[in-house]
């Protein structure tokens, strides 16, 4: 990761001389949990989850946009869980953009893959940060260089990945998590060092009419990890396996219409399997003679995967990464207020086709002022059977309400 | 699943949008249906036509903007976007523009690329910078609110002449010029209003002044357009008030000085760039 940078740096001296635009960003949030329920298990806080993040947004680039440098570090200090105090590069690279259409970014990036709103099947590029939040929305920065070509006939990006990047778990007093605390310091590599190797990846992405699509391949470090229980189930060990994954992700979008469509074949990790989530997200524009916007969304989800335990030579582990979307409808509701202060409500619920195990989400954003955010999520884990993988977490409902402040 | 922290109601903005605002040259063929047959349809329509080809030629453009919104109350509210279009290069597709806001910061970065079309529904990404996410959205909302202002999506994206039907009304005194009054109904569905009124001046054929008539036939709002500037023969507006009358509020969009002729092509406005404008 230092060498990428030291030769984006490297790069780009010679250009700081010549023209050029700086940009400093920074938003500043303080967040306060609260989990109504008294915890599962020994060690985990009580109610009351305190913790203040960091993000600084420092950009360069020459007023051709050919040089662009973009350095974004993340830090949260977590007044309850030491493994939910962390920082992160969230981006830190030089691209490169050529006049005629392709472009060369090295260095730590995000990138996104996708087109369905409850899951996100087909991203695989870049780490989960999962203590920061459940939905699996926030991601770690990856090393990477990337190649990009736009054409006539579409988008080609070809990754190469190194520096493996460990998926974010909450620590002992952390809530939600499983009855053991997962080691994040001793991660299982299962074919090489998979740390150092090398991942590669490639998209091909274009439009036709209303039809826009993906088509993408990885082989690599599993981003999600299978989990092996040690010491007699007294602590979870993350087991990242090689995989080859296949992806295609597809919206058609006709009038206040969206359909969406993303399926994966993943090999690696138990037998060869498929997952699909697929569904629509219809608007109705100024509900009821309002401003209001109503978006209507269902989609259903779909996962293949081995499920129960295998035998390793390491313990006992679970023969695929852990899913809830297995079989799975999701229902959601998104009312944008189309207000001076762009206030929305979003809200949805998954629920287990098999047993009725509902996951509950709510959030709400409003701008104050010109320059604070206020948003308010809330997270209900309802209906767990003691088989579902959710069971342990049944306890672990929260609210979350945090203030932004952008610089 | 996030909320969409976008500044759109996830929807349309096209044409020569709002750097022409009605005046954008559409030099398509005459529509017979929409010259009519009254003098003062064809009158009506021939005036509009000469206004709208004022426009053509014009290329790309690149500006800044910075738009104002206030409620009843007074408070305020500022959101500064870059606005870059290029012109379409023949009669059968439409205009490219990209949209790139500045501010609010909480939204910075977000992005709306818009390809316009003449018959069929235009295509639409939305790029929402915290996730690095591409999203085509749909483009039929043509009455909602363009990003809480009270400008209206069709405000900036119904300007080819065709799309509406006219009526000459007479010559007025406006601004101590002397003005032609056009009513002109649209012809496109979905549309919020029933009737729009402009004074565009005798001199280089500009709109002044826009009124627009909700369903029900009454007043709702009030544009009017200021400080015309020259870019060779191109001529811009750079300051657009529109009033509310039904709720008092006011939006006042101002731009920055254009560069027309950037040397931007189609490979600038592809879906693909998103994700590299920043």
């Amino acid at each position: 990761m230092k060498r990428v940078l030291l030769s984006a740096l490297a790069v780009w001296l010679p250009f700081s001389a010549s023209a050029g635009e700086w940009d400093f960003g920074a938003e500043v949030a303080a967040e306060l949990r609260y989990f109504p329920n008294d915890p599962s298990f020994p060690g985990q806080l009580r109610h009351v989850q305190p913790s203040f993040s960091v993000q600084t947004d420092i950009r360069w680039e020459t007023e051709d946009r050919s040089h662009q440098l973009v350095v974004i570090p993340f830090v949260r200090v977590d007044g309850q869980d030491d493994e939910r105090t962390h920082y992160d590069l969230r981006e830190g690279y030089y691209r490169f953009n050529a006049d005629n259409g392709w472009s060369l970014t090295l260095g730590a990036a995000k990138v996104f893959w996708g087109k369905t709103e409850s899951r996100h099947l087909v991203d695989i590029i870049n780490q989960t940060d999962s203590v920061e939040d459940v939905d699996e929305e926030d991601k770690l920065g990856q090393p990477m260089a990337n190649l990009t070509l736009l054409n006539d006939w579409g988008t080609i990006d070809l990754f190469v990945m190194s520096g493996f990047r460990d998926r974010t778990f909450a620590g002992i007093d952390g809530r939600p998590r499983f009855g053991a605390v997962i080691d994040t310091d001793n991660p299982i590599f299962v074919r090489d060092d998979r740390r150092k190797a090398v991942d590669l990846a490639a998209r091909y992405s274009h439009y036709l009419g209303n039809w826009d699509f993906g088509i993408s391949v990885f082989h690599g470090t599993s981003r999600e990890p299978r989990f092996a229980l040690t010491a007699g189930g007294q602590t979870i060990l993350p087991v990242y396996d090689k995989i080859t994954q296949g992806g295609i992700d597809v919206q058609y979008t006709q009038d206040a219409w969206l359909w969406k469509f993303e399926a994966i074949v993943r090999e690696g990790q138990g037998d060869v399997f498929f997952a699909g989530v697929g569904g629509f997200e219809y608007t109705i524009y100024q509900l009821f003679g309002s401003n209001f916007d109503l978006g209507l969304l269902a989609e259903y989800q779909y996962d293949g995967r081995d499920e129960g335990f295998v035998l390793e030579n390491f313990g006992p582990t679970t023969a695929s990464p852990i899913t809830f979307a297995n079989n799975d409808v999701f229902a959601g509701a998104r009312l944008a207020f189309n207000d001076m202060q762009d206030t929305a409500i979003l809200a949805g619920a998954t629920v287990d086709a098999d047993d009725q195990f509902l996951g509950v989400f709510i959030e709400a954003e409003r701008r104050l002022g010109s320059s604070w955010t206020a948003e308010l999520e809330t997270r209900l884990f309802l209906n767990a059977d003691p088989g579902n993988a959710a069971f342990p977490i049944r306890a672990d409902d929260f609210m979350t309400f945090r203030l932004t402040r952008f610089f | 699943m996030r909320l969409h922290k976008s500044p759109f109601r996830a929807k349309t903005l096209t044409f020569a949008a709002m750097t022409a605002l009605i005046s954008a040259g559409s030099a398509l063929a005459d529509d017979p249906a929409a010259r009519g047959e009254t003098p003062e349809s064809q009158k009506g329509y021939d005036l509009s036509a000469r206004s709208d080809r004022s426009d053509a030629g014009y290329g790309d453009s690149k500006v800044d903007a910075r738009m104002v919104l206030r409620n009843q109350a007074g408070q305020e509210s500022i959101r500064n976007f870059s606005f870059t279009t290029l012109e379409r290069e023949d009669e059968t597709v439409g205009d490219k523009s990209l949209i790139v806001f500045q501010s609010p910061r909480d939204v910075e970065g977000t992005a709306l690329l818009s390809h316009a079309k003449i018959l069929d529904p235009d295509d639409q990404w939305l790029f929402l910078p915290a996730l690095k996410r591409v999203k085509r959205i749909s483009s039929s909302n043509k009455s909602g609110a363009f990003v809480g202002s009270e400008f209206a999506f069709e405000d900036f994206t119904i300007t080819e002449l065709n799309k509406f039907t006219y009526a000459y009304v007479g010559e007025e005194e406006y601004g101590g010029m002397t003005v032609d009054v056009i009513e002109r109904f649209p012809r496109y569905e979905k549309s919020g209003y029933t009737k729009q009124k402009t004074w565009v001046d005798q001199d280089i054929f500009q709109p002044r002044k826009l009124e627009f008539y909700d369903r029900k036939g009454e007043l709702l709002k009030t544009l009017t357009l200021s400080d015309y500037r020259d870019y060779n023969g191109i001529w811009r507006a750079h300051t657009l008030s529109m009033v509310n009358a039904q709720n008092g509020k006011r939006t006042d969009l101002v731009y920055d000085t254009y560069t027309f002729k950037n040397g931007l092509d189609s490979g600038d406005f592809q879906q693909g760039i998103l994700t590299r404008l920043r």
